[in-house]
């Protein structure tokens, strides 16, 4: 029998990297909230620089709710599935993967905000890729700007700004949409190898710039500035440098006395009652269930963990799923094409053993719109991205660019002694638009180990994605040669399967008919239910998305605090 | 993240003790006597397995020698103790395969008998990589799954286990840090140690070796290095 609990005004399903973001205005606003995590508190004294844990054994994430419930995923819906990943390295603990991303923290450009608009007025509507269902996003770079500066306050990002009040400054990005104000801190150091491809993207005419990262360059709000140690990459901060939920907004929010924080709780359910309306979550703790009412939900998981609870919390008003009466849950899904990565072989040590993913340059002027897509192929486009970060069982396995017989034995060995330092693999990500044949659902077979299915993913990049890709690599490649580089090798496209970039599912829109929640965020069949996340967004960019879900997490938030009395009492 | 000090890791501290003791601070590489790998190969002599068999043990030794061989330009996995890494795994993080290396150098010993009608640990090295080679190419006979799923496994735990952190049992004495110029752990880096040029000394500590860290709880299950992007 499951134990009710008292009721509450907001109850966040998910205290990461967007649960976390939306706690605090909620809290400052007066409103009690419980934030419900199925992980636990780490700490700094838990990220020990272990390439092995990290980076090969997948600890922490490895033996969590997020890696019981991988999903599944085929490359179309007659395709067979693709072996199933057995880590997958989103993770649950209080600040989610925030505690080990890589903490890149963009906006995205003004032009992602317009992609259908934009591609009819400059190149016509025939550029539309066919079966794609991208729409605009239901309002422009410009009302998302305040949620944008405020988050990247709240939480420490460090940056060149590009574009102040329509000011350019070449030391930052200036493709960027315009700023109303710098960053809180200065960008991240570069280091010799960034500073040599710096040079040779100049040299090409290009605008290369320190990419932004919600990691301090300095001392910021009592937090430690960035070590450059070099196991940031699926690792937590040593120093507390790199910003987590964990330890800037959701302890903020706890001081105020009105959030409670809930870990190990395993939400299995949204509860509605008769009429459509959201009355709360039932979750379990160590296998004892209990129900949590609530005058608002939010749900706040990954894009897989959002869309795998709606299409599960199944009710008379919502056969099919919470907010699903318009079979809209799980459509417009698309991950990130970051694949096709380029990578390059220099005859001088790069000296990358130290650093972190976001300590790089980055160069946007094949990004989004910066460029006349009138002659091409396709639309959008891509960042290149260089930056410093190696580790040495890695290392070791590098790529030997073909001057190698074997990968093992005396010769490969006598390459990886001198050539270990001497390689570099950009990160390189690009447009990715939804497409009616790619979408999430419940698997009919593969369960998690309460009995519960797992989401299954139905993807495969299509004809814009490939077209981009290869465009792309040929920019990078350039990039590479001109900094010197004697090999270079393209990775393929490659499949679509479980990303850490994972959009839609739960787009946001004015329409009813083709997205699941409003412009709000909050659900256009069940009012009292919001969604936060990636999972809103109805467009990639090509640049990570998280800064981006903070800021929609903080808007949707800030909405819910002005406007509680008619979300919670609206009826359907 | 247990208090507990298991026996286990009361000889894995011992052993990385004096791994330590025997190289010094600032060295390149290790001195070349040590290469033959005398005081490592006696301690394994004394060091008792922990799940594979001895005549296992035997195989695997002979087979991660050939895939990172010691030679002029330092020592390889034999040295770094990849095999010690492999056997104590097996009972962890590595422990599903333990059904893969128990047929897999059964395997490979019952094809060496077949087709050089010799153990494998008596071929001649060229032998020896001939032989691998077959595995890896998967010609090699008597494999259920065939020989390149385990050529696969064993050369990614045999690099795991030769440039690993040294808390897991390999990288012996840093001899896989080293053969790759990888400068060592360190918790604070300068902007003229990220100089293109710089020549920082290794530091020949493990991770665990700074109290600031809790140690590692790796789970069980494994995968090879995840796809990139975060």
């Amino acid at each position: 029998m499951a134990t009710r609990l008292r009721d509450t005004d907001v109850v966040i399903v998910g205290l990461g990297a967007v649960g976390g973001i939306a706690a605090l205005p909620l809290a400052q606003a007066g409103l009690d909230v419980i934030g419900l995590e199925a992980g636990n508190w780490l700490t700094k004294r838990d990220f020990a620089p272990d390439e092995l844990r990290n980076n090969y054994r997948g600890w922490p994430q490895s033996a969590q709710k997020a890696n019981q419930e991988i999903p599944t995923h085929r490359a179309t819906a007659s395709s067979p599935p693709f072996p199933r990943l057995t880590i997958h390295p989103m993770m649950n603990a209080v600040g989610g993967t925030s505690l080990h991303y890589w903490a890149q923290s963009w906006r995205l450009n003004p032009w992602d905000f317009r992609v259908v608009s934009e591609t009819r007025r400059r190149y016509g509507a025939s550029r539309i890729p066919a079966g794609s269902t991208v729409e605009d996003w239901p309002f422009g770079y410009d009302e998302l700007e305040p949620y944008y500066d405020k988050v990247e306050v709240e939480i420490g990002v460090s940056g060149a700004a590009g574009n102040i009040n329509g000011n350019i400054d070449r030391r930052g990005n200036v493709f960027e949409g315009p700023r109303t104000r710098g960053y809180p801190m200065p960008p991240l150091r570069g280091c010799g190898f960034t500073d040599v491809m710096a040079a040779a993207a100049r040299a090409l005419g290009w605008h290369p710039f320190p990419g932004p990262a919600a990691i301090n360059s300095q001392r910021y709000q009592n937090r430690s500035a960035c070590m450059y140690h070099g196991f940031c990459n699926r690792g937590g901060c040593h120093v507390d440098a790199k910003n987590s939920t964990a330890i800037t907004t959701i302890p903020k929010a706890q001081a105020t006395g009105r959030l409670k924080v809930v870990t190990r709780a395993y939400v299995t359910g949204v509860d509605v009652d008769a009429n459509g309306r959201v009355t709360g979550v039932t979750y379990l703790v160590d296998g004892v269930e209990f129900i949590q009412p609530a005058k608002v939900v939010l749900v706040a998981g990954y894009t897989y963990e959002n869309v795998r609870l709606l299409l599960l919390s199944k009710s008379k008003p919502f056969p099919n799923g919470l907010s699903n009466n318009h079979g809209q849950v799980g459509r417009h899904y698309f991950s990130h094409n970051q694949t096709a990565g380029v990578s390059a072989l220099f005859p001088w040590k790069t000296n990358s053993w130290y650093g972190l993913p976001a300590q790089g340059v980055a160069v946007d002027d094949w990004a989004d719109d910066n460029f006349d897509h009138s002659d091409l192929d396709f639309i959008g486009g891509g960042n290149l991205w260089v930056y410093s970060d190696r580790r040495p069982i890695a290392a070791a396995g590098m790529s030997t660019f073909g001057r190698t017989k074997k990968s093992w034995g005396a010769e490969w060995k006598a390459f990886i002694a001198q050539n270990a330092d001497r390689t570099n693999t950009s990160y390189l990500q690009k447009t990715t638009l939804p497409h009616e044949e790619n979408y999430l659902d419940l698997d009919p077979v593969v369960k998690d180990p309460l009995g519960f299915p797992v989401c299954r993913i139905t993807a495969e990049y299509k004809a814009n994605e490939r077209r981009l890709a290869s465009f792309i690599q040929d920019k990078m490649e350039q990039w590479y040669r001109a900094a010197g580089a004697v090999e270079v090798l393209r990775a393929p496209v490659g499949p679509m399967g479980p990303s850490t970039h994972a959009y839609g599912g739960t787009r946001m829109g004015d329409n009813a008919e083709t997205n699941v929640v409003d412009r709000w965020g909050f659900s256009h069949e069940a009012p009292n239910l919001g969604v936060l996340g990636a999972s809103v967004m109805g467009t990639s960019g090509a640049r990570n998305p998280t800064l981006t879900a903070q800021a929609l997490a903080w808007r949707t938030a800030d909405h819910l605090a002005r406007n509680f009395n008619a979300i919670a009492a609206r009826r359907t | 993240m247990s208090s507990v000090i298991s026996r286990r890791e009361l000889l894995k501290r011992a052993g990385l003790a004096g791994a330590a003791a025997v190289v010094p601070i600032g060295a390149r590489h290790v001195p070349e006597r040590s290469i033959a790998g005398d005081a490592a190969q006696s301690a394994a002599a004394r060091e008792p397995l922990e799940h594979l068999t001895a005549a296992e043990s035997d195989v695997l030794e002979a087979i991660v020698a050939r895939l990172i061989p010691s030679d002029a330009i330092g020592p390889g996995a034999k040295e770094a103790r990849a095999v010690r890494y492999i056997d104590r795994a097996l009972g962890g993080a590595l422990a599903s395969s333990r059904g893969s290396y128990a047929s897999g150098l059964a395997a490979v010993d019952q094809y060496a008998r077949s087709s050089r009608g010799r153990a494998f640990v008596d071929l001649s090295t060229e032998d020896q990589d001939a032989l691998l080679s077959d595995v890896e190419a998967g010609t090699a006979t008597g494999f259920a799954g065939g020989s390149t799923a385990f050529f696969t496994l064993v050369r990614a735990h045999t690099i795991e286990g030769t440039f690993c952190d040294p808390y897991y049992g390999g990288n012996a004495s840093f001899v896989g840090w080293d053969l790759i110029g990888y400068p060592g752990v360190r918790t604070i880096v300068s902007p003229d140690d990220q100089r293109l040029g710089a020549d920082l000394p290794p530091n020949h500590k493990s991770a665990y070796d700074y109290d600031m860290f809790n140690k590692a709880s790796a789970s069980a299950s494994h995968a090879t290095e995840m796809a990139r992007g975060d």
